[in-house]
């Protein structure tokens, strides 16, 4: 039994070690001024928060270093008010930690559960309060009020209206359709095929009668981009070259992972890429997915020209443009 | 006799004007055929092992032929062109030639085929034709998200980024949206016409110039360095203040 290890000991409760301002009047003395000091840095913060406010004009600019050229009248309303209160903190830290009372308490541990006596003269109570307001009785006020908290807990049910309306259509449907003509954004000036450039891209809208007043609901969907390039660099099937027209080819600019706007467009290599998360999609092979976590092509818009020359769509989108969602069925 | 007269004098006028007119042409046009010569041998030198004796083009370095002096002046007065490496981008870089050469070089390859021409003086006083709230919205749509939303550049593909704005002359700028440098497309006239590429130009000068309203701008770049200063300075120096406030005072 030469093995077997002893118990340890309880060491029981560390010395109880003293600040030096306890015991030393000068230390005690340092504290006390250090704590002023601090409470001392917090009015100075103040008063420069004061001044700033009402002095600092507004439109003045100071160069500080890591900072740069900074506008000095919101820098010292900041600094001043963050000086103010992170001194009066500061202070009272020290003030606690240094000076004020160092005993050590020792709070035993008890049992959370109440005493049995305590537990039934709970219950006793309730019961007798309970008769002596008589809801047993007045059954009219019972029921009225179990209407009424009933209800209560039932309006938040109703506050999920504001999820709707439902979609309807407007998931699947833009405002292109055949013959609208494609406008710059902004201006909302009309194209000509002759206004881009082999290497150009155009960020583009539906023409609409009022133009001001377009809803960024529609914006959301109805945003297209032109990128031209030479005719015989594109390798799309029969159908889909004959959706271009003279090399200028149209795509949704909603991107079909997330819904962002596509529209980093690299005209050497001909890829667009999305700057949310780097989807990178290759305009000549009709937006084919070639990085990235697009599960889809962007949506291609069919275009021609009308009677006067000026780019229109050719037809609406094929199908719905932007990220997937539930009830999209292509 | 009035006929007479009249042609007589038509025939007076206009041989007055033609001998006042004559030799300023002459010399005009010698010394525009003397700074395409003196383009052509600095293209040669310096541009044509990789543009081609006669900026056809090769293997490594596209055509020249009807880039326009716009392009030219673009990629030389930046120190893009001559690239020195071939990298995967061209790099702002102090320019080689001078602006003597860089225009030679520019009348050379202009001479070649017709081109966008470098804009004048009077095309780019952007202070007076430019809309800054103008520019600042053609700027988020057509060139934010390449360029950032500050302009400050931002990366593309296969390591090649879209440079910042800040520093940039308003020539280049200009330059750079009608010639569609390396991977930036073309925005032409009739895309984004001269005046509004003016608003942007100012928009962007504005950025440039536009002191921080509020607090540090951390390079401008937005939710990257933000996080970063967050996290590390702002929650280090949380930390740092629960362990002073868990020591013990000695």
């Amino acid at each position: 039994m030469s093995n077997q290890l002893e118990p340890l000991a309880d060491p029981g409760l560390p010395h109880h070690v003293h600040r030096k301002a306890d015991t030393d009047p000068a230390a005690e003395k340092r504290a006390e001024r250090q704590v002023s000091i601090l409470f001392l840095l917090s009015t100075a913060g103040t008063l420069l928060f004061i001044y700033s406010f009402i002095w600092i004009p507004t439109d003045l600019f100071v160069f500080v270093p890591l900072l740069g050229n900074i506008n000095a009248h919101n820098l010292g309303i900041g600094a001043g008010l963050g000086f103010a209160l992170f001194f009066i903190g500061a202070g009272a830290v020290h003030w606690a930690k240094t000076l004020m009372p160092d005993e050590e308490v020792i709070a035993q541990r008890h049992q959370m559960r109440s005493s049995d006596e305590d537990r039934a003269s709970f219950v006793e109570t309730v019961k007798a309060e309970a008769g002596k307001v008589q809801l047993g009785r007045r059954s009219m006020i019972k029921r009225s009020l179990g209407l009424a908290l009933g209800l209560v807990g039932l309006s938040p049910i109703i506050l999920l209206r504001d999820l709707g309306p439902l979609p309807e259509q407007r998931l699947l449907k833009t405002t292109w359709d055949k013959g609208v003509r494609i406008v710059t954004d902004p201006g909302n000036r009309p194209m000509k095929p002759e206004d881009l450039e082999v290497g150009a891209i155009a960020h583009v809208l539906p023409q609409i009668d009022d133009p001001e007043h377009r809803k960024l609901s529609d914006i959301a969907k109805d945003a297209a981009i032109l990128i031209r390039v030479r005719p015989a660099e594109l390798k799309l099937s029969e159908e889909r070259m004959s959706w271009t027209h003279e090399g200028i080819i149209a795509f949704s600019k909603i991107c079909s992972h997330m819904g962002c706007p596509v529209a980093l467009y690299e005209q050497q290599t001909k890829h667009l890429l999305c700057p949310c998360h780097q989807s990178t999609f290759d305009v000549p092979t009709g937006a084919k997915v070639i990085f990235g976590p697009a599960a889809r092509p962007l949506p291609q818009l069919a275009i021609t020209v009308d009677s006067e020359g000026y780019l229109v769509a050719a037809a609406p989108f094929d199908e719905p443009v932007g990220p997937s969602f539930w009830e999209r069925n292509i | 006799m009035a006929p007479t007269l009249l042609v007589v004098g038509l025939f007076l006028i206009g041989g007055i004007y033609s001998i006042a007119a004559t030799p300023n042409n002459a010399t005009a046009s010698n010394a525009r055929s003397a700074l395409i010569e003196e383009g052509k041998n600095i293209f040669l030198r310096g541009c044509s092992s990789c543009h081609g004796l006669n900026a056809e083009g090769g293997k490594v370095a596209p055509s020249l032929i009807g880039v326009g002096a716009a392009s030219v002046d673009f990629q030389v007065a930046t120190g893009r062109m001559p690239m020195g490496d071939m990298s995967v981008q061209a790099m702002r870089k102090k320019p080689v030639y001078n602006a003597q050469e860089i225009a030679a070089l520019a009348a050379y390859v202009a001479s070649l085929a017709p081109g966008p021409a470098i804009p004048t003086a009077e095309q780019l006083d952007y202070e007076r034709d430019g809309n800054i709230a103008e520019g600042g919205e053609l700027f988020r749509t057509n060139c934010a998200m390449c360029h950032n939303a500050a302009a400050q550049g931002g990366a593309l593909t296969a390591g090649k980024y879209a440079p910042t704005l800040m520093g940039v002359e308003p020539v280049h700028i200009y330059e750079a949206m009608i010639t569609g440098p390396q991977a930036m497309p073309v925005f032409g006239d009739r895309a984004i016409t001269p005046e509004e590429k003016l608003s942007i130009i100012k928009w962007v000068k504005s950025v440039e110039s536009e002191g921080n309203f509020a607090g540090a701008s951390l390079g401008k770049v937005g939710p990257v360095t933000e996080g970063l200063v967050a996290w590390v300075v702002g929650i280090g120096s949380l930390i740092a203040i629960a362990v002073w406030l868990a020591t013990k005072a000695r």
